[in-house]
């Protein structure tokens, strides 16, 4: 069962091919529906292979399958090869199930786009790509599909291509993306150069004889890739710009799947994070954390405030990362796939009952409008606020304590992270109310003459996949119970991962523990309570709450436009004009200089025989004067 | 000279055969009637096909495994001065060869050069027999005519088919260039009459590389001679001025040609009589020629980003394309030059893919300014999409062919020259924002209603770029074919490097070998 991993890429490519050449054919919606089963089916294959490693025993769950050589040169060997271990299976099985909902979600979504079928064409070379980059047994095939996602989500975000805003959007994705490709690649460099392979399996038993600074180096590098994929500060900024793509494709790649690549690389990197790169790390994802949550207090576009709540959760990632806590790093990326993939197809829900209105000032009161669409949201939001028993609860809550237990900053980490909590179910809270509760204000201030907006509820293609991710949000926490032992099911499973990594255990004591998740929930009530007496109730001043400098995400992105727009852009026009004036004018100068000195000379070549004669005399009285001068 | 190959022939003659085959196609289109509308292109594409399928052939039967070359034939030509007719053929000249042979009916076949078939379609095929002449010759004085020739044909293409500034471009062209082969010239006749024995003069490439009989300043002062001729035929920056006026001023077919097979030249000659000719002057002057080498991928990015026109972009991007090659080449790893000569095909394909396409826009649009045009994807999604594909192979998307040459030497000059590859990966980086950002101005945004009533690519036009698309996919999927074809010529090339210098390449690093690794039951761990 385990030989058939690679089916599980296999299938959506070869759904891309058919769809590349038939699909404009094929036309709406059976494109739609050979994607999604083809994506169906390749989830169907995760569950076979699944099943396959489970017949194995704890240490024994590793199946490694080469398809050929790729890239060999000399010692260099790279592979085209799977790797099916835990971890990457895990990956894989989250990616198939949520990425199949999502196709099947965005048959109706597309409905009546002029490129439809192209839509799903992206949408199913996404998922082959998304595949190779967990399921390859190397560095280069993870590359392959790292760079594989980037162009899709290149193609994905700019799919309307004619708006300038998503062209822009969906370069400075690619562009960002490429900085931490950089990294990537020289991360593979010096590793490769330090201990002759790039195989997985080979890495972790290596390891060990690396030394702190190069693997510290390596590790490092490694975050700068992350950062790009996950959208970590400093580059974090595509992330919000990538929400002009359709929804589903925020929902799917800007959320589930692609965004946790940075994740899946370092924990898969475990071996090679050292004391010193997990600080780096932890520091950066709590910083992110902290940062994106603020951003998203005062956005008013209903993707906006998710997109930062994103950025924000990936930093709990990276947090738990820093922190040794893969498994709770991995559990977040499970459960976050769930309640964001939720909220995102949500939104596109109400979007579309809203006849493509984003802006959350327009909207109110849609939950008798669309009462399934605001149910789900409504899970989904409990789930990300971290109210228990839903899925987030369980692992924000792990995140905090292994924050708490690292030795001397701990604490600090833990205390922001907590505020971060805080602020999250704060935004998540003014964006249900706004969104669903108080009074309508669809039709305010509408321009004379246009339509009228009735939201309405969406088809069943799309609120069907709602439900699904709204119960995997509701009991997704259920993988990884800390209430006894063996209800730790993905630690468990995921442990032997770890074997030549620095795998935090936790040490506190039971009454630390659950003291530790009271204090968290009652944050996370906190900020439900002042956004419910904001919002809701109008307590508060609201124009207070949404300060201009958080709006902006504190002017960041627009400091890098100002720099690469201003001195960047006039600094690569003065090379190029030195290129013209300096380089390219030395050439003709010289060439020029050689025509000066032509006509200079050329009077010498006057055709007039009298004045050659004497110029023969002169010259061969000169010769006679030297080797008379030289023989004397 | 093809009457001569045929003499001197015991078995199939066919890399002489690979040079006859166009010639005498120009020949057979020079005595044809001009008025014979089509008849031109369809000899020259039939001349330069047979050609193509005859250097297909010789890539399937070149011997995997095998450093030296192969396929050598030696003819005696001016026996007083030791010049023969010498060819043969070893992993670094046989895919360019190959492209050689692919490319030039490719684009006899697909490109309309706009007037006077005749004499274009003759020019082509001597370009394509000197082309070929040069990657297999095998004696210095027979190589310095082929790579001399192969100017002439070029200069008439650019200055009779060209644009506007053709002339000037022309003239640039070939001035510069041969500029740089005089010294080549003089440091060629110098070598050899240093290098004489007892057996007299010869021009031999192989005995010369093996004598090895020059003083080290006398060797380094004519590698800086050599260096320079094939540096400006790159082009390496800041000697490149020459190129983006040519690539510019050319007509497609020129402009494909010359990115394709006559930068080639440049980078072949740094190899062939650079590293192999001059072992210890290379290994001297590498620190210089890498600098050089990452400054032209920086550098080259840089000015391709804020060019207006398209052609200039992409011809700048040649420029940093190149500066990759010459980095791979002198970093003296097996990866790293195996990646450069892969390289070499690589920009080969992704470059003439856009050249061939920035055409096609020319030819709708009759302008090629990026700020006159917009939205061209609505209109002309197919050519949108082949024009996609082509730019992520040209900035080494993995998967398609770019990457592979791109990563292998940046990996393998990782291992040498560390903190230029830091640099140098940069170019990663910029080569996305120079294309990226001209297709979001050329091909996304709104559309005028000039750019909508731009057609879309016919079938026909798409079939001339099918050859590269599948080139792109299937090297950038499977590159060992190539790789095993390349790899043993390049370890033999470092050996005579290691041999003659005090260079060693860094000895490979041994893995730990993980416990129990087998493919099926591999359990990792004790």
């Amino acid at each position: 069962m385990l030989s058939l991993v690679w089916l599980i890429p296999a299938l959506p490519l070869a759904g891309f091919v058919f769809l590349l050449v038939a699909g404009r054919s094929i036309g709406e919606p059976n494109a739609g529906w050979i994607a999604t089963a083809v994506s169906g089916s390749s989830f169907v294959a995760t569950l076979v292979v699944f099943a396959g490693l489970l017949e194995r025993d704890g240490e024994n769950r590793i199946f490694e399958q080469v398809l050929f050589d790729w890239l060999p040169v000399g010692s260099l060997e790279v592979e085209a090869g799977f790797l099916v271990d835990p971890l990457s299976i895990t990956m894989a099985l989250f990616i198939t199930g949520v990425g199949s909902l999502i196709h099947l979600y965005s048959i109706g979504y597309m409905h009546g786009d002029e490129n439809y079928s192209k839509f799903f064409v992206y949408l199913n070379l996404f998922l082959f790509s998304m595949l190779m980059l967990v399921l390859g047994n190397n560095l280069v095939i993870t590359f392959l599909g790292w760079e594989g996602v980037g162009a899709c989500s290149y193609f994905l975000v700019s799919f309307w291509h004619t708006r300038e805003s998503a062209a822009t959007a969906g370069k400075k994705a690619f562009v960002t993306n490429r900085v931490g490709d950089w990294g990537f690649m020289l991360a593979t460099f010096l590793l490769w150069t330090s201990i002759g392979t790039i195989t997985y399996v080979d890495i972790g038993p290596a390891a060990g004889s690396l030394t702190n600074t190069t693997a510290t180096a390596i590790a490092l590098l490694f975050l700068v890739a992350a950062a790009g994929k996950s959208a970590q500060l400093p580059l974090y900024v595509w992330l919000p710009d990538a929400m002009e793509g359709p929804t589903p494709v925020s929902a799917m790649v800007h959320a589930a799947t692609m965004v946790t690549s940075g994740v899946y690389l370092l924990v898969r990197m475990n071996p090679i994070l050292t004391d010193n790169a997990q600080t780096v790390i932890a520091v950066v994802g709590v910083a992110t954390a902290l940062f994106a949550a603020l951003a998203a207090v005062a956005q008013h576009d209903i993707k906006k405030v998710l997109a930062y709540s994103t950025v924000s959760q990936l930093g709990f990632m990276f947090l738990a990362i820093g922190s040794g806590a893969y498994v709770a790093a991995i559990f977040h990326v499970i459960t976050h796939a769930f309640f964001k993939a939720l909220l995102f197809l949500g939104s596109g829900s109400v979007i579309h009952g809203m006849q493509d209105e984003q802006d959350m000032r327009k909207m109110g009161a849609l939950r008798k409008a669309m009462p399934l669409t605001a149910a789900t949201f409504i899970v989904g939001w409990l789930a990300i606020a971290g109210v228990p028993p839903f899925a987030g609860f369980w692992s924000k809550d792990e995140i905090l304590l292994a924050a708490w237990e690292v030795d001397g900053i701990g604490k600090g980490l833990w205390a922001v992270g907590l505020f971060t909590a805080l602020l999250t179910a704060y935004y998540m809270s003014r964006q249900v109310f706004l969104v669903f509760f108080g009074e309508a204000r669809w039709n305010d201030n509408r321009p004379q003459g246009q339509p009228e907006v009735v939201p309405h509820e969406s088809s069943w293609t799309m609120v069907l996949p709602l439900g699904v991710l709204a119960v995997a949000a509701m009991v997704g926490g259920a993988i990884n119970l800390p209430i006894f032992e063996e209800w730790l099911v993905l630690e468990h499973f995921l442990e032997p991962v770890f074997e030549y990594g620095r795998l935090h255990h936790f040490e506190s004591t039971t009454a630390t523990k659950v003291s530790l998740a009271v204090v968290a929930v009652i944050a996370g009530l906190v900020g439900m309570a002042i956004a419910a007496a904001a919002w809701l109730q109008k307590r508060i001043p609201t124009d207070r709450l949404e300060p201009k400098f958080l709006e902006n995400a504190m002017y960041v992105d627009a400091t890098y436009a100002k720099i690469v727009g201003g001195p960047g852009q006039k600094s690569f026009d003065a090379i190029a004009a030195g290129d013209q004036k300096l380089v390219d004018g030395a050439v003709n100068g010289a060439g020029r200089l050689v025509q000066k000195i032509g006509l200079l000379i050329q009077p010498g070549q006057s055709g007039m025989l009298r004045q050659y004669a004497i110029g023969i005399a002169l010259g061969g009285l000169a010769i006679v004067v030297w080797l008379l001068s030289a023989a004397l | 000279m093809s009457l001569l190959a045929i003499e001197g022939a015991a078995t199939l003659p066919i890399l002489n055969t690979l040079i006859a085959l166009p010639l005498l196609g120009a020949a057979l289109v020079a005595v044809l009637p001009k008025n014979s509308p089509g008849l031109h292109r369809q000899v020259g594409v039939l001349a330069s096909g047979s050609a193509g399928g005859l250097a297909i052939y010789l890539a399937t039967q070149f011997e995997t495994g095998v450093g030296g070359f192969q396929f050598e034939t030696v003819q005696s030509w001016i026996p007083a001065l030791g010049i023969s007719w010498h060819v043969g053929v070893d992993g670094i000249s046989l895919w360019l060869v190959v492209l050689t042979g692919v490319i030039f009916p490719v684009v006899l076949a697909g490109i309309d050069p706009h007037g006077d078939e005749k004499s274009y379609t003759a020019w082509m095929l001597l370009l394509q027999a000197a082309s070929f002449g040069a990657f297999v010759a095998l004696d210095l004085f027979l190589f310095f005519i082929f790579f001399e020739i192969v100017l002439v044909p070029m200069y008439m293409l650019i200055s009779g088919w060209g644009y506007a500034d053709r002339k000037y471009a022309a003239t640039k062209f070939f001035l510069y260039t041969m500029f740089g082969s005089a010294f080549m010239l003089v440091a060629m006749l110098v070598l050899v009459s240093l290098s004489a024995s007892d057996g007299g003069l010869s021009f031999n490439l192989v005995e010369l590389a093996e004598r090895q009989s020059l003083s080290q300043n006398t060797g380094r002062w004519l590698f800086l001679a050599f260096a320079l001729a094939f540096a400006i035929k790159v082009p390496v920056a800041p000697i490149h001025t020459w190129l983006p006026d040519a690539h510019t001023q050319a007509p497609t077919g020129g402009s494909v040609i010359l990115a394709a097979v006559m930068l080639k030249l440049g980078t072949y000659g740094l190899l062939r009589f650079g590293l192999y000719l001059f072992p210890e002057p290379s290994v001297y002057f590498a620190p210089l020629l890498v600098t050089l080498g990452v400054i032209g991928i920086i550098y080259g990015a840089i000015v391709a980003t804020v060019q207006g026109d398209l052609k200039r972009l992409v011809a700048y991007s040649s420029v940093a394309h190149m500066g990759f090659i010459v980095l791979g080449t002198f970093a003296l790893t097996t990866q790293a030059i195996t990646g450069s000569i892969l390289q070499m095909v690589n920009h080969g394909v992704s470059t003439g893919a856009l050249f061939i396409l920035v055409g096609m826009i020319y030819d709708r649009r009759k302008t090629r300014l990026i700020s006159e045009l917009s939205g061209l994807q609505k209109a002309a999604p197919v050519m949108a999409a082949v024009f996609t594909v082509s730019m992520l192979s040209s900035i080494g998307l993995p998967g398609l062919n770019g990457f592979v040459g791109e990563f292998l030497i940046l990996i393998g000059s990782f291992e040498t020259r560390r903190w230029w590859t830091v640099v140098a990966a940069f170019g990663v980086i910029l080569a996305a924002v120079y294309l990226l950002w001209a297709y979001q101005r050329v091909f996304h945004g709104e559309p005028t209603e000039a750019d909508l009533a731009t057609p879309d690519m016919k079938s026909s036009e798409f079939l001339v770029l099918a050859p590269f698309l599948v080139a792109m996919v299937f090297i950038g999927v499977y590159p060992k074919p190539f790789l095993e074809r390349i790899e043993p010529s390049v370890d033999t090339l470092i050996e005579h490097v290691e041999q003659h210098s005090d260079y060693e390449r860094p000895e490979d690093v041994v893995v730990i070998p993980a416990v129990g690794q087998d493919d099926s039951e591999g359990a990792e761990g004790e």
